[in-house]
């Protein structure tokens, strides 16, 4: 699998990303500057976890624009797939390549902590190797993961599948306990209609190690290297 | 500022004596101008010049074979291993977090990261420790969340995992919080850049953040009580900018891989003054600045002002002529300022021009050379009246329940909660879990394997300020004492420390003594533990209104795991068996139980045996390393079952405790604050005794891990459950309600 981890000014888990891309394929991601124009010889791009621009107008707003993202949607159109972490999913839905929102936790703090994800769907990309209804650990660490969308397009999402993770204790109850951001039907992550384009809050990639406190992010990436080796 | 022409009057606005003004008269030659005297009067601060604290600071040690360089250059730096460097310090922000909290300990976060990738490191790890007033106080709410949220608010933004740190209560601290942060990186061992300026006719250049009004005499805001007016203080808080940080560190990161770099430097305290006027003075060179190539963001700001400019996320560099284009090019790409501003001269002297006018010229020797150093009087803490007997009030359970609910002990959840502890990966140990922050030096960037062994920093900070009021020599020794015992406790050689020492106004002998006991003490464990200091700061005049806070010399430990695996952290798991290691006399004197059971804060101190520290402390770290521990906790504050409590705590299990012994009461066995002593969780508790025995170590079996709650032996059962929810409930209850 051919890896291109994208890098705007004030993105700060791009590291990250590289390192479990690498325990997962054995190869290194490439690194695009956002000022770059052209996404060539890819099977995925991964926008990763930040504050790019600051966060200081909406989160994500300033990234959407940047001279890389209409490469990212050509390729996301042709079929390519996208994953976007934390101030990555902020970017996709600011982009329009993805529905919905991130609001200001409900809390109105910042949070970082681990959380439980239940997998609603194993048949992509991105979830083939975890089993449909399992739940995985995960660290989060945001301020703005409050999952928003009107009820018509949560109903849309819920009818087509679209729902990809939603936080749950580690037992796989949805509780609003296990939901800490406030996030609309417990949502953490959502898929695109052909399923190939994924944005979640929280980061698999801070937990594939065991000397980090467990693995349970690896079978994203290890089933992502699977499902596109190149 | 007033409008008052340059003399006496204005000198003493600034925070100069009548004496410091008529050595800058001698220096002139004449009246200075007003950007002079400013610049003269932020150099002579409290804050740039130690001029009470560097006769004392110069009895700690500092040195030793893994000790790269010590005091005196942005941050000390010691090897690790494999070539590599650990650069660390820490540095306060009290002041400006009082009165404004947020942007006070935001931009203390962003001033201490300046000094440690300013030197080629990238931060791997930032730390803080932090004091606030009672709870009661009406303002202690409003500070803490400022504080708390400012914190993450930089760290997160910039990337770099906050792994540790502490937070304290007490009514010393209403009116002036302490806010101590720490950062740590990793460098090249060869590759350490300096301050120092060279090569006369070299370019020198500003880069980062725009200069503008704002912190215009902060450090000698930082040189003074505060009165009433405090808040009227406001205008010389900086604002801090966490974006701009982040794409200075990867610019300046960037720049330091090239060969550009002659001399960098931080704008920290007085900014453009302190970093032009050290850079110069370390290479004994001259320096002329053209004040109209400053970057500004605000119009028509004088020659005073931008010297002056506490403006953050800037920095200063030398640069070789021939690279300027390559610097120039990678500032572009990170969108950053970027504008030479002066050069190096043969002629001794800062010399500063704006608008075609000489707005300044010091001779930089005798500003250096000349600068004010006090032998201030000192008088000695009297000590305190025995303690005798206490008798316990309460019982053991619902003491212990108090404890561990208690401001000072329960659980810091709410504040980890909001920084981000994860980022960059590498986080083995997180707050919480372990007695010291374990984070794993990753090389991977650098073509390490992704499996191979890696080394990992210990970190901690410490401090037990009221050890420190009651015998400020023993509190001295105890902080440093505690923070080598947290790292031992996770299986880390203990390498070295950075201090930040915070009291109150050193004009007053009382205060001055307590400084100078606590050195005292600090460095004869500092001697005993071969833990030298390697950077520190200090922070005078933390009184508000004539009230001096307690005396917190805070303690930033680092320490070194040749095999990242190997650390342990502090849960205790089902069939673990409690061994403890140490001599427990059952000292209640200035114990959490004295003031928390039984409402009192008396007594001396535990008293603080370096030699039982040293041979109790490698005995357990060896201990770790032949991977015979599961899981160590030292004991400090709260005592032996608040220890017991925080390990079952962390596992979720509970355990069977022996009784106290023989001769000793119950609640003085229990929440008693003896030094030098661990709890160990281990599968073998036989063959630990017989390591202890053999070691000569004091050793005694405590009990056995399972069950739901602490059984105490012929007594009550305090449930898991019970526990926890009295951990947990006061900071969710206080700040959410």
């Amino acid at each position: 699998m051919r890896a291109a981890v994208v890098v705007f000014p004030g993105t700060n888990r791009e590291r990250d990303i590289a390192i479990a891309l690498e325990r997962a394929t054995g190869r290194r991601p490439r690194m695009v500057w956002h000022g770059e124009t052209a996404l060539d010889g890819i099977d995925l791009v991964v926008l990763p976890g930040g504050f790019s621009h600051g966060d200081y107008l909406r989160c994500g707003a300033m990234a959407a624009r940047a001279p890389i993202m209409p490469a990212i949607r050509d390729f996301a159109a042709r079929g390519g797939h996208v994953l976007g972490v934390c101030n990555g999913f902020q970017i996709l839905v600011e982009a329009g390549l993805l529905p919905g929102a991130l609001l200001r936790n409900a809390g109105l703090r910042f949070l970082s902590r681990d959380c439980h994800m239940r997998v609603e769907r194993a048949d992509t990309a991105f979830t083939r190797h975890y089993q449909r209804g399992q739940t995985f650990r995960a660290p989060m660490a945001h301020g703005d993961g409050n999952y928003f969308a009107d009820p018509a397009t949560l109903d849309r999402l819920e009818g087509e599948g679209l729902v990809a993770l939603r936080y749950a204790t580690s037992a796989g109850e949805i509780t609003d306990a296990a939901n800490p951001n406030g996030s609309a039907r417990s949502i953490a992550g959502v898929l695109s209609p052909n399923l190939r384009v994924l944005g979640l809050m929280p980061h698999p990639e801070d937990l594939v190690d065991p000397l980090m406190g467990g693995t349970d992010g690896l079978p994203l990436f290890a089933g992502m290297a699977e499902a596109l080796a190149a | 500022m007033s409008n008052k022409p340059v003399g006496p009057a204005l000198a003493r606005e600034f925070g100069l004596s009548a004496d410091e003004y008529e050595r800058v008269l001698a220096i002139q030659g004449r009246t200075p101008t007003l950007t002079e005297l400013g610049i003269f009067s932020v150099m002579w601060s409290e804050h740039c010049s130690y001029k009470s604290s560097r006769v004392w600071l110069k009895q700690l040690p500092t040195t030793a074979p893994w000790v790269i360089l010590g005091p005196g250059e942005n941050a000390g730096v010691v090897a690790i291993g494999d070539g590599l460097a650990a650069i660390f310090k820490m540095e306060s922000h009290n002041h400006p977090s009082f009165i404004e909290p947020y942007q006070g300990a935001a931009t203390g976060v962003g001033g201490i990261l300046r000094d440690v990738f300013t030197m080629g490191a990238r931060p791997v790890a930032n730390l803080n420790a932090l004091r606030f007033g009672s709870p009661d106080d009406p303002r202690t709410r409003r500070i803490v969340d400022g504080v708390v949220r400012g914190i993450g608010g930089y760290g997160n933004c910039v990337g770099v995992p906050t792994v540790g740190g502490e937070v304290n209560f007490h009514p010393a601290y209403n009116g002036n919080p302490l806010v101590n942060a720490m950062t740590v990186g990793i460098a090249p061992a060869d590759r350490i850049f300096l301050s120092a300026a060279a090569g006369i006719g070299n370019p020198v250049v500003y880069v980062g953040s725009k200069t503008g009004r704002d912190g215009i005499h902060g450090a000698t805001m930082a040189s003074a009580e505060f009165g009433a007016d405090a808040q009227e203080k406001r205008p010389t808080v900086q604002v801090g900018d966490p974006f701009t940080e982040k794409l200075l560190i990867e610019a300046c990161l960037e720049l330091m891989a090239t060969d550009a770099i002659v001399a960098i430097q931080d704008m920290g305290a007085a900014g453009l003054t302190s970093s032009s006027v050290e850079m110069a003075g370390k290479g004994d060179v001259g320096i002329e600045l053209d004040l109209d190539q400053v970057p500004q963001r605000e119009t028509g700001m004088s020659a005073y002002e931008m010297m002056l400019s506490e403006s953050q996320e800037r920095m200063l560099m030398v640069l070789r002529p021939d690279r300027q284009d390559v610097a120039r090019a990678i500032f572009k790409k990170w969108e950053l300022d970027f504008a030479v501003i002066g050069r190096l001269t043969d002629t001794g002297r800062i010399t500063i021009r704006h608008r075609g006018a000489e707005e300044a010229s010091i001779p930089l020797d005798p500003l250096a050379e000349q600068a004010p150093l006090y032998y201030r009087p000192t008088v000695e803490t009297p000590p305190q009246s025995p303690l005798g007997d206490v008798p316990d009030p309460v019982g053991i359970a619902p003491a212990l329940l108090t404890l561990i609910g208690c401001p000072d002990l329960c659980s810091r959840a709410w504040v980890w909660d909001q920084y981000d502890s994860t980022i960059g990966g590498q986080t083995v140990q997180r707050p919480g879990g372990a007695d010291a922050a374990v984070v794993r030096v990753d090389r991977v960037g650098e073509g390490q394997a992704l499996d191979g062994h890696a080394r990992a920093l210990a970190l901690t900070t410490d401090c037990t300020p009221r050890y420190c009021a009651a015998d400020p020599e023993a509190g001295g020794a105890q902080a440093v004492a505690e923070a080598w015992r947290n790292l031992t406790a996770v299986g880390a050689r203990p390498l070295a420390i950075t201090d930040n020492m915070n009291f109150g106004n050193p004009e007053k002998p009382e205060i001055m003594g307590q400084f100078a006991a606590s050195i005292r003490g600090m460095a004869a464990a500092c001697r005993a533990l071969d833990f030298p200091v390697v950077s520190g700061n200090v922070s005078l005049y933390n009184e508000t209104e004539g009230r001096p806070i307690l005396p917190t010399p805070a303690i930033g430990g680092l320490g070194v795991l040749d095999d990242a695996a190997a650390s342990v952290g502090l849960a205790l798991r089902p069939s673990d068996s409690l061994v403890l290691v140490g001599e427990t006399a059952g000292w209640l004197g200035q114990s959490l139980w004295l003031r928390e059971v039984a409402g009192r804060e008396d007594g001396p101190p535990p008293p603080v045996d370096l030699e039982a520290e040293r041979r109790n402390g490698d005995f357990v770290r060896g201990q770790i390393l032949a991977g015979a521990v599961r899981a160590c906790h030292d004991v400090s504050d709260g005592g032996l079952l608040v220890a017991v409590a925080e390990m079952a705590l962390g596992g979720g299990v509970g355990a069977e405790l022996a009784a106290a012994p023989d001769g000793l009461p119950a609640h003085a066995w229990w929440f008693g604050e003896d030094q030098a002593r661990y709890v160990l969780a281990v599968a073998d508790p036989g063959a630990m005794l017989a390591a202890a025995t053999a070691a000569g170590v004091p050793a005694r079996k405590l009990g056995r891990a399972g069950g739901d709650g602490l059984k105490l032996a012929g007594g009550a059962t305090i449930l898991i459950e019970e526990l926890r929810a009295a951990h947990e409930r006061f900071f969710p209850a206080w700040m959410e309600s």
